[in-house]
C-alpha cells in the first residue's frame, strides 16, 4: 500500500492529507498519520458540527463549566455538579454487551476526570421494532437480542461499578434496525474548589498513566466505527470494539479521586476515543505545554505492539494523570495500595510539541495542537426536496378501549421494568425516586441538596421536523422535571443523525441545533456540552433525526415531590394546558395505525415556561398529591399510569368541543396532569389564571376502574397486566 | 458506650459507604478496613459489604475469601464477636467457610434490583433479637446476579434443626410462596446464622432501608438489633 492509499484508508481525506504535510513541513510517517486519522476523525474533532455548535446559549447562574472539557459543571448549593452524555450507537451494533458497556465506562471517566465522584447514570436507547401481535418484522428477533444485549451490558459493567443507573428512556422503532441507539448520560459531584481540568502544566511535571495494560483492542475506533456508516461487513468491525473490565474501572474511579483529594495531582485526563494520542495531546495544548513521551514505559498487553497501535488503541479503563515531581512516589504508593496499576511514561515539556519515542528513536514528533486543532467543515445543507409532511388523519380502526389498552402494552409504552430492575438504582443510597415514572430524583451525597434528572428524545418528532423535534424534547425534559417539582438549570445533550456529508442530513442536523438552542434559551436551560454522533445509518438506511436532550433540575429545599400516582379518593383531577387535536407524529399513530405523518403539536414555549412555572409554585406549597407528565399516549396515558402507580381508579369527563378519541390520545404539547385536593383547586385557578395557563377539571380519584364518561370503564388491575406484562410479552 | 463498627473494604466493594451511612444514621461509630489491614482492635462488630469484590471474577466472593483481613475476620468471628455478611459479603462468608452453603446465579439468569419481603423466621440473635418477633414480615431491597442459596440435604436439615435460618423470602401474607422467591434460592433462604449465632449472611440489603428519603426503614430492625445487642453485652 502506498502512503497516498495509507491514509484513504485510515479516513482522511487527500486535502486533509495536504494538510498534515503542510504542519510537519515533511511527509507524516506511519504512526504520526495514524494519530492525525483518529485526531482529525469526525467523532474526536467535530468538524463538521462544530461551526453550528458556537452559537448555543452555555451561560446561565448555575453554570461553572460549560462545553469544552470532559464534561459540564453546574453548582447545587455548595457542590458541584458535573453532567456529560456520550454515544457508543456502533459499538453495541457490533457487539451489543461490550459496546454498551463501554460506553458506561466511557462517561464515567469523563465525570471522574473532572475530579467528580461519578452518582448516576442514565440511559436513552434506540432499537429497531420487536415483534408485534399484527405483523412480523424480519429483523424482530436480531432487535430483540439487542435490546438483552444492551441492557446485559449497561447492567454487567453499571452495576459492578457501583454507579446506580436511575433513569432513562428506551424506545422502538424500524429505523433503529440496523442502528440502534445508546446513549449514556452520567453525573458526578464535587467540592466547588475540587473540580480539575484536563491540563498537563508545568514544565518538569510527570505524566503517568493509570489503569488497564494497552492491547489492540479498538484501534480507530472513532474513525472506523464512529466516523463511518456501515455496510454488509459490519461485522467485520467487531475487532474495532474495546472490551470492558468494570472492576478495573472501580479501581480507576477510586484510585482517582484519591489522587485528587490527596491534592497529588495537577491535571488529569481520561483515555477515551483517539486513546494515548487524544490524552497526552489534547491536555498538553490546553496548558500551552508539550509532552515527551517513552512509549516502552507503556504497559503492554501483547509483545510486537507497534508506535501507532499504541497511540491509538481504545483499551478502556485508563487514565493520564500530570503530578509533580517530589509527589510522583506518593502518587505511586497510593496506587499500588488500592491495587491500581501506575507507570511513569513521560513528562511535560515546554517545546509545544508531542514527542513520542520507542526503542530509543522518536517515532512521532507534532505539534499538540495541531492534533485537536483539526480541519473545520462548513457542509453544505439544504432542506429535502419532497418536505411535504402528509396531514394525518386517523381511522377509527379500534375502539377507545383497545386504543388505550393497546398503547399501555405497547413497546414505547408499556412499563420498562424488565429492563430497570437489572439495573442497581439504588446503590450510593441516593435515589429519591428512581426509575419507571417520570425524572428521577437525587439526593447528593453529603449534603441536603437534592436535583432532579431525566433524557427524552424523540425521533419520530426529528423525522417530520427536526427543528420542533429538538424544541419539543428539550420542552418534554423541562416539563418532566417540573413535574417533580424541580427548577430546570442545565442541559446535555445528544446529538444522533446520519451522514453529515449528506447536504440534506446536514440540513436535518442545522435544523436540530437551531431549534435546541431555542429552547434552551427561552427556557433559561442553558447547554453544559454534548456530544455529536453522526453515520447513524446501516446499508443506506438512515436513523431518524434523534436529539437525546439531558436535563438537570434543582428541587428547592422541603419541597415534596408530588407521587407519580394516584394518592387517595376524593382528590380532584385537573389538567394543566390546552389539548387540541394533535394526533401528527403520536404514539397513537403509530401503534393503532403504523403510520409517521405530521405535523408536530405546536410548541409554545412561553406557555411551556408558564405551565411549569405554576406546577412549580403549587408543588411547593405542598398542594399537588400527584402529578404526571402529558406525552405519548397523551391524556389517556398519562391517566391510566396514575392509577396505576396508585392503585386506585378515577372518573373523568373528556373535554367538550373535541372528539373524545382524539381528546384522550392527542399529544398537545405543555401539558400536566395533577391530583389535589378539593378545596385547593381555586388557589390552583387563581396562579394559574395569572400566567395564562389553561386548568381543565377532569373529575375525581375514587374506585377502583378507570372511567372516562361515554367511552369505557377499565378495571385498574386490568390496566397494571396490561401495562407491566406487555414488555416482558415482547422480549419473549 | 457506642459501638464501633468495621466496615471491610475489598477492591470492588462498593456498599461500603452505604453501610458506613446507615449505621452511623443509627448512631454508631464505624471504621473502615481495608483488605489488606488485618487488625480489628478495638471493633464491636464488622460488616462484609456489598458489591463485587475482585470483580466476582473466578467465583462471587471466592478471591475475597482469601484476603488478608478474612483470617482475622475468621478469628473474630471465632471469639463470638458479630459478623455480618450482605450480598457480596454473604457470598464471600459461604466461600470462607464461615457460613455453609453457596450463592449460585439467579434463577431467570438476570441482575434483579427492587423491593422484597422476608419473614423473621426465629428471634434467636443478636440480629433479630430487638423489637422483632417470629413470622414478622419486613419489606427490604435485594440487588443481585448471584443471590440463589444452595446447600446440601444435610445442610438444609441441620440449617433447619439448629433454627439458622434467619429470614425467608415470602408474600405479603408471610407465605414462603414460590412466586416470592426472587431467585430461586432453596427453601425461600434469604439469610443464614453459623452455629454460634454471631454470624449473619444475608442478600438483601438492611442498610438500604434504614433512611426513610431513599427507602424503608426495615433494615434498621436488624442493624439497631446488633447495636442493643452490643450496648446490652457492654452493661451486662
Amino acid at each position: 500500500m502506498t502512503e497516498e492509499d495509507l491514509h484513504r484508508s485510515l479516513g482522511l481525506t487527500d486535502e486533509e492529507y495536504d494538510k498534515i504535510v503542510d504542519i510537519l513541513g515533511r511527509e507524516p510517517n506511519h504512526a504520526e498519520l495514524a494519530m492525525y486519522s483518529v485526531m482529525w476523525s469526525e467523532h474526536c474533532s467535530y468538524k463538521s458540527s462544530r461551526v453550528h455548535l458556537k452559537d448555543l446559549p452555555t451561560e446561565g447562574p448555575h453554570v461553572l463549566i460549560g462545553p469544552g472539557e470532559g464534561a459540564g459543571v453546574i453548582q447545587v448549593g455548595n457542590q458541584a455538579v458535573a453532567m456529560r452524555i456520550e454515544s457508543h450507537n456502533h459499538p453495541s451494533f457490533v457487539e451489543p454487551v461490550q459496546g454498551a458497556a463501554t460506553g458506561i465506562g466511557g462517561v464515567v471517566r469523563d465525570v471522574v476526570s473532572m475530579g467528580a465522584r461519578p452518582i448516576a447514570l442514565l440511559d436513552s436507547l434506540r432499537f429497531g421494532a420487536l415483534p408485534t401481535d399484527t405483523e412480523e418484522d424480519q429483523t424482530a428477533e436480531r432487535n430483540r437480542f439487542l435490546t438483552a444485549g444492551v441492557v446485559a451490558g449497561i447492567s454487567s459493567y453499571g452495576n459492578c461499578i457501583g454507579v446506580p443507573t436511575v433513569g432513562g428512556e428506551t424506545k422502538f422503532e424500524a429505523t433503529y434496525a440496523g442502528n440502534p441507539l445508546v446513549n449514556v448520560m452520567c453525573i458526578g459531584v464535587a467540592e466547588l474548589d475540587g473540580i480539575k481540568l484536563a491540563r498537563a502544566p508545568g514544565p518538569g511535571n510527570a505524566v503517568l498513566l493509570l489503569g488497564s495494560t494497552t492491547g489492540r483492542d479498538g484501534i480507530g475506533g472513532v474513525s472506523v466505527l464512529a466516523s463511518a456508516a456501515f455496510d454488509e461487513g459490519a461485522a467485520t468491525k467487531r475487532p474495532s470494539v474495546q472490551v470492558g473490565d468494570p472492576f478495573m474501572e472501580k479501581l480507576l474511579i477510586e484510585g482517582s479521586l484519591s489522587l485528587i483529594e490527596k491534592d497529588l495531582v495537577v491535571g488529569i485526563q481520561d483515555l477515551g476515543g483517539a486513546g494515548l494520542c487524544c490524552a497526552t495531546s489534547e491536555s498538553a495544548a490546553k496548558a500551552g505545554t508539550g509532552m515527551l513521551i517513552d512509549l516502552d514505559k507503556v504497559p503492554l498487553r501483547e509483545s510486537g505492539m507497534e508506535a501507532f497501535e499504541i497511540l491509538t488503541s481504545e483499551s478502556q479503563e485508563r487514565m493520564l494523570v500530570v503530578v509533580e515531581p517530589p509527589k510522583v512516589k506518593a502518587a505511586l504508593d497510593e496506587c499500588e495500595r488500592l491495587g491500581l496499576r501506575a507507570s511513569q511514561i513521560g513528562e511535560v515539556t515546554d517545546t509545544g510539541r508531542l514527542v513520542c519515542t520507542m526503542g530509543g528513536q522518536v517515532v512521532a514528533d507534532v505539534p499538540a495542537e495541531s492534533l485537536g486543532d483539526g480541519p473545520l467543515y462548513h457542509r453544505p445543507f439544504s432542506p429535502p426536496a419532497a418536505m411535504k409532511v402528509r396531514h394525518f388523519e386517523p381511522v377509527a380502526v379500534e375502539s377507545p378501549r383497545e386504543a388505550l389498552l393497546k398503547l399501555l402494552g405497547s413497546a414505547n409504552i408499556a412499563s420498562k421494568r424488565w429492563i430497570w430492575e437489572q439495573f442497581d438504582h439504588q446503590v450510593m443510597l441516593g435515589t429519591v425516586a428512581g426509575p419507571g415514572a417520570g425524572a428521577a430524583v437525587l439526593r447528593l451525597p453529603g449534603s441536603s441538596s437534592r436535583i432532579a434528572v431525566t433524557v427524552d428524545a424523540n425521533g419520530r418528532f426529528g423525522q417530520i421536523d427536526p427543528r420542533m423535534g429538538a424544541q419539543h424534547s428539550v420542552a418534554e425534559a423541562y416539563r418532566n422535571l417540573c413535574a417533580v417539582g424541580a427548577e430546570p438549570v442545565a442541559v446535555t445533550n445528544c446529538m444522533n443523525f446520519d451522514n453529515p456529508e449528506i447536504p440534506e442530513v446536514m440540513w436535518q442536523f442545522v435544523e436540530a441545533v437551531r431549534g435546541m438552542g431555542h429552547a434552551c434559551e427561552a427556557l433559561d436551560t442553558p447547554i453544559t456540552g454534548g456530544n455529536v454522533s453522526f453515520y447513524n445509518q446501516t446499508l443506506d438506511e438512515a436513523i431518524y433525526p434523534t436529539p437525546a436532550i439531558g436535563m438537570i433540575g434543582i428541587l428547592p429545599e422541603n419541597v415534596q415531590p408530588p407521587s407519580p400516582g394516584f394518592v387517595k379518593e376524593g382528590d380532584a383531577i385537573v389538567l394543566l394546558g390546552e389539548t387540541r387535536d394533535e394526533l401528527g407524529a403520536s404514539e397513537y399513530q403509530r401503534t393503532i395505525e403504523g403510520k409517521l405523518e405530521g405535523p408536530l403539536p405546536e410548541l409554545d414555549l412561553v406557555k411551556e415556561s408558564a405551565t411549569g412555572w405554576v406546577i412549580r409554585e403549587m408543588i411547593s406549597r405542598g398542594q399537588i398529591l400527584s402529578a404526571q407528565d402529558c406525552s405519548e399516549g397523551g391524556v389517556g396515558v398519562a391517566l391510566a399510569e396514575l392509577c396505576i402507580h396508585g392503585h386506585i381508579g378515577a372518573e373523568v369527563a373528556p373535554e367538550p368541543g373535541l372528539d373524545p378519541m382524539r381528546w384522550l390520545f392527542s399529544e398537545s404539547a405543555s401539558r400536566i396532569v395533577v391530583a389535589l385536593g378539593k378545596d385547593d383547586v381555586p388557589e390552583l385557578r387563581s396562579l394559574a389564571a395569572n400566567l395564562g395557563t389553561t386548568v381543565v377539571d377532569l373529575g375525581y380519584v375514587m374506585g377502583r376502574s378507570l372511567v372516562v364518561e361515554g367511552l369505557f370503564e377499565i378495571n385498574v388491575a386490568t390496566l397494571k397486566d396490561v401495562y407491566e406484562g406487555g414488555f416482558p410479552k415482547l422480549m419473549g | 458506650m457506642t459501638p464501633t463498627i468495621g466496615v471491610v473494604v475489598f477492591p470492588g466493594s462498593n456498599c461500603d459507604r452505604d453501610a458506613d451511612y446507615s449505621f452511623d444514621y443509627l448512631g454508631a461509630d464505624t471504621r473502615f478496613i481495608w483488605h489488606l489491614e488485618t487488625d480489628l482492635e478495638g471493633l464491636d462488630a464488622v460488616v462484609l459489604p456489598g458489591g463485587f469484590s475482585y470483580g466476582d471474577y473466578l467465583r462471587t466472593g471466592a478471591m475475597a475469601a482469601y484476603s488478608p483481613v478474612m483470617q482475622s475476620v475468621k478469628d473474630f468471628a471465632a471469639d463470638g464477636k458479630l459478623v455480618i455478611g450482605i450480598c457480596n459479603g454473604f457470598q464471600i462468608l459461604c466461600e470462607a467457610g464461615l457460613l455453609p452453603g453457596a450463592l449460585r446465579r439467579n434463577r431467570g439468569l438476570r441482575f434483579r434490583c427492587l423491593p422484597v419481603r422476608i419473614r423473621v423466621e426465629n428471634t434467636e440473635s443478636p440480629f433479630t433479637s430487638n423489637s422483632m418477633w417470629p413470622g414478622q414480615v419486613l419489606t427490604i431491597p435485594i440487588a443481585h446476579f448471584d443471590g440463589n442459596y444452595y446447600c446440601t440435604d444435610e445442610d438444609l436439615e441441620e440449617l433447619l434443626a439448629d433454627r439458622r435460618i434467619a429470614f425467608r423470602y415470602c408474600d405479603v401474607h408471610g407465605e414462603p410462596a414460590d412466586e416470592a422467591n426472587p431467585n430461586g434460592s432453596v427453601w425461600n433462604i434469604a439469610g443464614i446464622l453459623n452455629e454460634g449465632r454471631n454470624v449473619l449472611g444475608m442478600m438483601p440489603h438492611p442498610e438500604r432501608a434504614v433512611d426513610p428519603v431513599v427507602g424503608g426503614t426495615d433494615g434498621r430492625l436488624i442493624l439497631s438489633s446488633m447495636l442493643t445487642s452490643l450496648v446490652g453485652s457492654e452493661t451486662e
